[in-house]
Formats: C-alpha cells, structure tokens, sequence
C-alpha cells in the first residue's frame, strides 16, 4: 500500500476533505472554469489581480479529493504571487505531474514547498488528470479564455 | 430474461475461470478481482484462438474469392452469422447485421431506417436510463429532421415508469428506443410489455441489448421487437464487433448505411444495384476475425448455460447487495425491483475515483464515473458512483475482496 500513501498524503486528505479558499468572489479580475468530461469534475477558478500580482484567489467545485485538493493548494500557493512567478510555478508543477517516477526533478520539487504532496501522482497516470485540472483552468483565467477548459 | 427453468444448472465456475486466462494474474500485487464486466468481458481461450485460427490457418476475403481459403472464412463467417440469429432467437440469418457494436447499429437504425422517415415535429420516444449511444445518435436526427426527443421518466429507485411512458406513445411518435438492461444501475427494463405497447400502436422499436443478451435469454421471436442490437465484447467476444437485429421487411425499405464493396450486385457511373440484405448494410471486408470471435463466445455462452448464467449472476448480486450496503456510509444506487449484476454505489465522504484507485490497489477493477449515462445519475441525484458488474466468472470470494477494499477507502478517508 506504499503506493496508495504516497498519492493520498496527509496534506491531500487534507485539503480534499476540508478545502480552503472555497467560495465565490465578487469583483475577481479573473476567472474561469475547468471541467473533465471523463469524470464530471469541476473547478470554476477566481482570481483577483492588481499589478500584475494575484492578491487574492479561491475556487468553487466539486470532484475527487485530488481535484480538490490541487484547487485548494494552488489558491493558496498563487496569492501574492506575481503573475510571471505563477507561470514559473505552474510549469513546475506541470513537469512535477506528468514525468515519468523517478524521473522528478528534486530541485524543483523542493521549489514547490507543499505542492511536492502531488509528487506520488504521476505513478497514477489515471489519476494525473485529477491533479492538473486546477493548473490548467489557472493558465485559462490568467489569459482570461472565456471558454470552459476541458481535460480532454 | 427468461424465467428460471429446468435448463438451469449451477455452473461450476471454478472450471468456467480457467478458461480465461487473463484471471490468473495479480495486479498491484493482489489476485486480480475483475468486477468492470459492463464495460467489456474477459475472454476465454475458446475465443482468443477462434481468432489466432483465423488468422493462423484461414485468412482470407470472404464472399468473393473462388479459392479454398477464401471458402473456409466465408463459411466461417456465416456460421457465426446463423449462431448469433439462434442465440438471439431471430428467424433468418439475413435478419443479423454485422455492425462495430451496439453503438453502431442504433445510429443505422437513426440514420437509414428514421432519417428518411422522420418529419420536423414527429417524436423520438427513449428513456431516462438510457447510455449515451441511445441518446446522441436520436439527438443528431433532432438537429437533421426536427425530430422531438421525448423521454420516459424513472422513479427514485431508478425503475421506469410504465404508465407514463405509455402515456407519451401518441401521434406523433415514429419510433421506441429503450435500453433493455441499464448499463449505470443495473435495471432490467420489463421490455416485453414496453415493446408491446408501442407495436399496439404500430409504432417500431429498437432495443438496446448492449448490457442484457450475455446475462439472460433474449428471445426476439418473443419480444416482438423490430430491431435488437448487441456488443460482442460485452459478451465474452472481441471488441469492435457487434450485432444489429432487424426484420427483414425494414431492413429491405432502408436505404443502404454505407456506400462501398460487398454491399452492391453491381456498379455503373450511372447506377448501382444494391446487394441482397444481410450484404447491403456491410459495405466493405467486414471485421471477418472479429464475427468469428463473437460467435465463438455465443457458443461459449450457450455452453455455460443461459439460464445458469443468470442465476449465478442474480446470486451475486443479492449476495453483494447484502455486504456493500452493511458497510457504514454506502449507499446502493438503483434499487429497481428486477436488476441485472450491476451494482453502483456511493461511500459518505469517498469520491467515487477516489474509491476506484483505491480497491484498484488492491486488485479490485471497478469502473467509477458517470458511466457514460449521466441523465440517469443526475436524475437520481449523484455525479458519479463505483460501479461493480458481474460475469459469469466472478465469485463470492471476489465479492468479499470488493467489500474489504470499500472498507480500506472508508479507513483512507476516515
């Protein structure tokens, strides 16, 4: 069961049981939603920016405690950020999630600080989806694309 | 389905699990305990080697060539045409359209029977337990036709209900398409007084077999229906080959489905001849191994036993009902009065994925998801739900393993 720890880390059942920044924003700056038609689920992502900074973020949504999990987390992780720092972290984060085991840049994983709880997803291939949801619908809302991003 | 009857025996599932060999390995380091049957079926050896045969010792285009070869695929191929009208119950063997699958043949159903048919405003008539496959296909032809799409509700148990169905068979409806088991919950539609009702009315209809013909008899001659489709590789054969049923009176009015070879007598640049029905809906070489294979797993079937089959499988699903709804925090979805081997649940507090990785690792394969029949879960108010179905080859022990790994996703997030 090693392996099954290693995907649901403490800080994951964590976040995916009590998610934070879980709520609607009124005045976002920024916002988009992501969904995976394969399992239905959903992250709308909102975003408030001024200079070129994200000063505050939250979600709302539903899915597996993964999905959850990597929403809760990211809106932690983006707020005070400079927009061009989040890109830089969530190319990390992409690379983090779709190499190959053993094959993870230790460097950058310690970079990511508790973000490196989603390292044991990539041994999980069908499950890497779950995980990059809320990244992809981050890219969506920063380049304020309208459209529902999808998974697939 | 069919009641139980003196046909039936118990089947001696130990001998019937070493027929296929994919049951003997372990994944995740536990014996493999496969419960995703209403996805696809294992297949035996019986059917692996109908097609490594094929292949091996016979291959050759069918229909048309003079050599001995070429003689030996045709027959073959027409054999497992014979065997799946008789496994059916259907009268002529010109009667069974080779098709992909079910999804197949509902949309030449959609499109070469209804299309030419069909004027803006005429009604469609399905049900809320349908699978996608039977509700796109009717959704394209509201776009092309105008057709209204009208669909019989489920009560809460996710049972249809008949008296409101009946109800929306009127005027203007030109054609039924029902699923007769559903894929999502289980539910095993009463089809014969469904079908019943609607050629009263003279009204066609198509039955969606995908998840019924490998778990109890359909017997088509009875049901009346006017067009039956199968999966092949939900029934113990391969993938990409399925069954249409059609009578033959309709199947001759309709206009070919796809234009090509094998499907004409003869071709000018100013006019071509249609083939002879089964030929006319198989435009080009057909899936040749994949028939084959189909009607070595219906032999495989008929040899089990049908009607055992079913009870076995009726069996498991009492006996998993029982231990998955006495864990704490489960909740069975579907509770329809006649159910096939079909358990969907929710675990308080799991998500339905969550669960499916987590029996995964411990050997224990289970479909989670929307089942690709989200009306139906939105209707009994879920997004998702683990999935277990049973086959013939599945045991009690096997159940037990399901019922141990829910208790480990209730532990994990606990």
């Amino acid at each position: 069961m090693s392996g099954l720890r290693d995907l649901y880390q403490e800080l994951i059942l964590d976040h995916g049981k009590s998610p934070r920044n879980h709520r609607p924003m009124d005045g976002c700056t920024h916002q988009a939603n992501g969904f995976n038609p394969v399992c239905g689920d959903k992250v709308n992502l909102y975003l408030s920016c001024e200079d070129g900074r994200v000063t505050d973020a939250s979600f709302e949504g539903n899915g597996c405690a993964i999905s959850t999990a990597s929403a809760s987390m990211l809106t932690q992780m983006v707020k005070g950020k400079s927009v061009e720092d989040i890109f830089e972290l969530r190319r990390m984060v992409g690379a983090m999630l779709t190499s190959s085991p053993g094959e993870h840049d230790q460097e950058e994983i310690e970079k990511l600080g508790k973000l490196a709880a989603f390292s044991g997803v990539c041994e999980f291939p069908g499950r890497v989806k779950c995980a990059t949801l809320a990244w992809h619908t981050l890219d969506a809302a920063l380049k304020d694309d309208e459209e529902t991003i999808s998974t697939e | 389905m069919s009641e139980i009857d003196d046909k039936e025996r118990p089947l001696d599932v130990e001998r019937l699990r070493g027929d296929f060999p994919i049951l003997s390995q372990e994944v995740n380091g536990k014996p493999l305990v496969y419960l995703d049957n209403a996805a696809t079926t294992q297949k035996p050896t019986a059917v692996i080697d109908s097609i490594c045969d094929y292949y091996r010792e016979y291959n050759s285009n069918i229909h048309r060539g003079v050599h001995t070869l070429s003689q030996r695929a045709t027959d073959a191929y027409e054999r497992a045409r014979v065997r799946t009208m008789d496994f059916l119950g259907a009268g002529r063997p010109e009667e069974i359209i080779f098709v992909r699958g079910a999804t197949e043949g509902i949309n030449l159903v959609s499109q070469a029977y209804l299309r030419p048919r069909i004027e803006p405003g005429d009604e469609i008539v399905i049900s809320t337990l349908e699978h996608h496959s039977n509700i796109v296909p009717w959704q394209l032809l509201r776009e092309q036709a105008g057709a209204v799409l009208k669909v019989a509700p489920v009560d809460d148990n996710g049972a249809i209900d008949i008296q409101a169905y009946k109800d929306l068979l009127g005027e203007r409806t030109k054609f039924v398409s029902l699923v007769h088991v559903s894929n999502a919950l289980g539910t095993i539609n009463p089809i014969r007084e469904m079908v019943a009702m609607a050629r009263e009315k003279e009204i066609p209809v198509l039955v969606d077999g995908a998840q019924a013909a490998a778990h109890g008899r359909v017997d088509i001659d009875k049901l009346g229906c006017d067009f039956y489709t199968i999966s092949g590789h939900k029934m113990y054969g391969p993938t990409g080959i399925g069954a249409l049923y059609g009578k033959a009176q309709l199947l001759e009015e309709m206009p070919p489905y796809h234009g090509g070879g094998e499907m004409i007598l003869s071709v000018t640049f100013d006019k071509t001849e249609y083939n002879r029905l089964p030929y006319k809906f198989e435009a080009g070489t057909p899936d040749i191994a994949g028939a084959i294979g189909l009607g070595a797993a219906l032999e495989y079937i008929e040899e089990a036993g049908i009607e055992s089959i079913e009870a076995h499988e009726k069996n498991l699903l009492d006996y998993a009902t029982a231990a998955v709804s006495s864990i704490d925090g489960v909740e069975i979805i579907g509770r329809a009065p006649a159910k096939a081997g079909i358990l969907s649940f929710i675990i308080d507090g799991v998500h339905p994925h969550d669960a499916g990785t987590i029996l995964d690792q411990q050997g224990v394969a289970v479909r989670a998801g929307h089942h690709c029949a989200q009306p139906v879960l939105e209707r009994l108010g879920v997004q998702a739900t683990v999935r277990a179905s049973f086959a013939l080859y599945n045991t009690r022990e096997e159940i037990d393993l399901l019922a141990q790994g829910i208790t480990k996703a209730v532990e994990v997030f606990a």
